[in-house]
């Protein structure tokens, strides 16, 4: 197990302690937040205000430095564009969510306890992610002919 | 708001902007749950332990924490096994369709001022919205 082996596991468990500990792993929370015509609980906003605090100020200073502490460079995605997949993408993803009541690193992190909801959950979206790229792929494809 | 937890959220969101400071700081990484997942089922050669020890992580952190403490994943809600695969395929489906989830959009996104994010931010939780509500207020919160 290499240094850089330890540090992403090590970060890993911290995202799924954070996780746990703002009450995402609770999909009843997470429907409380979404149905804002119930018994709402804002809960899940603070989340995203504390994630994103740190994170903002974080990623600023730590991108000053030349490259990563482990050597490479800064992997930081640049693109602007604002396609309709984007939005298609995020519209089912965001159905999914409010219907299952997970998103992808609470159902991953609730699999480590074995809930039947996630042995479910999970494959799912694994099967999801294929069915992706196989749909992609042939879209590349279809998109690689007719260009010829 | 009997279960309002702004405290314990909070400190969690900042948690989770650690790990993901963590994980750019020393492998010049976003921590986008959906792209880390992806890059390792497609086993991109050369770019796979980092991304297979977090997620192992991830994981091993849901064990640990619930054997310590249940009541972390406590508040589970009333859905079929079919309703909560394809609530999974929606979700594997439509993140990478849309480039990402709340994690690489929601977090480390929005922490970047990126248009793409802040817009499929808004996006999802708009429909995540939408689906909750009418699971819960008009199909009785069992599907």
């Amino acid at each position: 197990m290499s240094r850089s082996d330890l540090l992403a596991l090590l970060a890993g468990g911290l995202f799924s302690v954070g996780l746990a500990v703002a009450g995402m792993t609770k999909p009843g929370k997470v429907v409380a937040f979404l149905d804002v015509t119930g018994a709402w609980d804002p809960s899940l906003a603070f989340v995203m205000v504390g994630a994103l605090v740190v994170y903002g100020i974080a990623f600023r200073l730590i991108t000053r430095r030349e490259a990563p502490v482990l050597g490479g460079r800064f992997q930081i995605p640049t693109r602007q564009d604002l396609p309709p997949r984007l939005f298609v993408g995020a519209a089912m993803f965001g159905v999914g969510w409010g219907l299952g009541g997970y998103c992808p690193g609470p159902a991953l992190t609730s699999l480590g306890t074995g809930a039947s909801s996630a042995l479910l959950f999970v494959p799912g979206m694994l099967g999801g992610m294929v069915l992706f790229h196989v749909w992609d792929e042939a879209q590349a494809r279809k998109a690689a002919e007719a260009s010829r | 708001m009997e279960n309002f937890t702004p405290v314990a959220s909070t400190l969690g969101g900042i948690l989770i902007g650690l790990s993901a400071a963590m994980l750019m700081l020393f492998h010049g990484r976003i921590a986008g749950i959906t792209g880390i997942l992806a890059g390792t089922v497609r086993g991109v050669a050369g770019d796979l332990r980092w991304r297979a020890w977090f997620l192992g992580g991830m994981v091993l952190g849901g064990l640990c924490l619930g054997f310590a403490n249940p009541s972390f994943f406590a508040m589970e809600i009333t859905r079929s096994p079919v309703a909560m695969l394809t609530a999974g395929l929606l979700v594997g489906f439509g993140t990478r369709l849309g480039s990402g989830c709340t994690s690489g959009h929601g977090v480390c996104g929005i922490s970047r001022f990126s248009r793409r994010s802040i817009l499929a931010t808004i996006t999802f939780i708009a429909t995540g919205v939408v689906m909750a509500t009418v699971v819960t207020q008009l199909l009785g919160g069992t599907v």
